[in-house]
């Protein structure tokens, strides 16, 4: 039973957790700008909600909670990831909102006089402008989900940092394991960070409208 | 009263409550939830006497490594933000390893490689002086405040490079002194930049100190664990536990969105991103 093994706890959580978080984080974002006081409010209030309280106790929550719902026992990895989607989903969706919110209206105003509807103005105007300026938030919120995928092993989830706990303490090199784990994340977020960089740069309006 | 065929992982999730519930108590059951899972609500676990206990002193312990941590994560933020601003190399590239490395591993390894990693490196004699004074408590505020001084450093240079230099040129120009300047404009003006966001990274210091649970310090979470483990009444446990982070939080943060719309300046800033951390 070597580290590498379990390396992949790691991001057989930190994937799917992203890829949901975005999701449930889209669709919340969109819930706090509607109109209407029924969507908006219990978006906005879950959104604070989630946002006062440290994800070990949303993860303590699932945890005891899931498995009574459901009425059988659940593997660690899908409580883990139930609360990592719940959680940040919260975050990210504060994220589009600001990122929706940060196209000036008048963008609104000049697709609709050139004739586009509601759904045509999202898609081609609001949207692509909306996510360009979201990307450095929203990347930076993905590496904090990377991290925070440590938290799983608090619940007993084999990932990276579960499994050097048990390698130093059958091994007793604490020191050694836990800077040579540390590395490891740390390639991983800042590759990811220096992506969020070059994407950037490479969909910034002076580069693209460019010759 | 009808117990579903979940019970028996149930009653193990609990803490097998069914064999040591009084049957008195049995019989007050309150159905839980709309799948028809029994669950005695007890919330006076919650103040009996030892678990009370355990909860006051979990949230002092939460405050007391929070406040640590915060005033070591503060300094270091100042020296490395004002770092990464500095025209000479070296002194910038440092800044910006510490910063880049710390912010971008977890803050549990964090924990784990100051408790149980750093001691190592001392020799025996050292070590035992460490866990004769409190080991956890303080591997948890040099984790927690070497992680958090690393961002706190981020919003810090953010914040310094805010302020364009023809501010100081303009003041300097107008017929202030340096010094004028800057006490006068530049620092008024970056403190306005830099509050709302270091509010927001306090409050994360403040909901990541949770974490210092893992390496056994008492803090909020722990309590509220404890209470789950002695009571087998996680609801009422964590719901409390829950209830005090989210009062802590939106208390601060209500404070502090006060006294910046009180110093606001009229179209300087418009209002930070909050969402971003």
């Amino acid at each position: 039973m070597g580290i590498g093994h379990f390396g992949g706890g790691t991001l057989r959580l930190a994937i799917p957790a992203i890829l949901l978080g975005f999701c449930v984080g889209v669709i919340l974002g969109l819930a706090r700008l509607a109109q209407r006081p029924w969507i908006h409010y219990p978006a906005a209030i879950y959104i604070e909600f989630i946002r006062g309280v440290p994800l070990v106790m949303v993860i303590f929550w699932f945890w005891f909670l899931v498995p009574i719902f459901l009425g059988r026992p659940v593997p660690e990895y899908w409580i883990a990831l139930t609360a990592f989607v719940i959680f940040e989903g919260a975050y990210i969706g504060e994220i589009v909102r600001a990122g929706i919110q940060s196209v000036p209206r008048g963008q609104i105003d000049a697709a609709t006089a050139t004739g586009l509807n509601y759904v045509q103005t999202m898609i081609h105007v609001i949207l692509p402008q909306a996510i360009r300026n979201m990307i450095p938030s929203l990347v930076t919120q993905f590496i904090v989900l990377f991290k925070d995928t440590s938290l799983a092993s608090i619940i007993g989830m084999m990932d990276l940092t579960k499994a050097a706990q048990t390698v130093s303490q059958r091994e007793l090199r604490p020191f050694e394991m836990y800077i040579f784990i540390a590395v490891v994340y740390w390639i991983c977020t800042y590759s990811m960070s220096r992506f969020s960089h070059w994407l950037e740069i490479r969909m910034s309006p002076e580069r693209t409208s460019s010759p | 009263m009808k117990i579903p065929p979940s019970l028996p992982f149930f009653k193990g999730a609990m803490g097998g409550f069914e064999d040591f519930v009084h049957p008195e108590i049995y019989g007050t059951m309150i159905v839980f939830g709309f799948l028809g899972i029994p669950y005695d609500f007890r919330w006076s676990v919650l103040w009996e006497p030892p678990h009370a206990t355990w909860i006051i002193d979990g949230l002092l312990t939460t405050l007391r490594v929070s406040a640590f941590s915060w005033i070591f994560a503060i300094l270091l933020g100042i020296l490395f933000g004002a770092l990464r601003t500095v025209p000479f190399r070296p002194l910038r590239a440092l800044a910006t390893a510490y910063v880049e490395f710390f912010r971008n591993v977890p803050l549990l390894v964090w924990l784990f490689f100051w408790y149980f990693g750093a001691p190592e490196a001392f020799p025996e004699s050292i070590r035992q002086w460490f866990i004769r004074h409190g080991m956890e408590f303080w591997s948890a505020v040099a984790g927690i405040s070497v992680y958090h001084g690393a961002r706190m450093s981020e919003v810090i240079r953010a914040g310094i490079q805010s302020i364009p230099k023809t501010q100081l040129e303009a003041g300097v120009s107008s017929g202030l002194s340096v010094s004028q300047t800057y006490r006068l404009i530049i620092i008024p003006i970056a403190l306005r930049l830099i509050v709302p966001p270091a509010t927001n990274e306090s409050l994360n210091l403040l909901k990541n100190s949770s974490l210092a649970m893992t390496i056994g310090v008492a803090e909020l979470t722990f309590a509220t664990r404890q209470v789950e483990t002695y009571t087998a009444k996680a609801f009422e446990a964590f719901s409390a536990g829950t209830l005090i982070y989210l009062g802590l939080c939106l208390s601060i943060a209500s404070i502090m969105n006060r006294v910046e719309r009180k110093f606001a300046i009229p179209g300087l800033i418009a209002r930070a991103e909050r969402a971003e951390h």
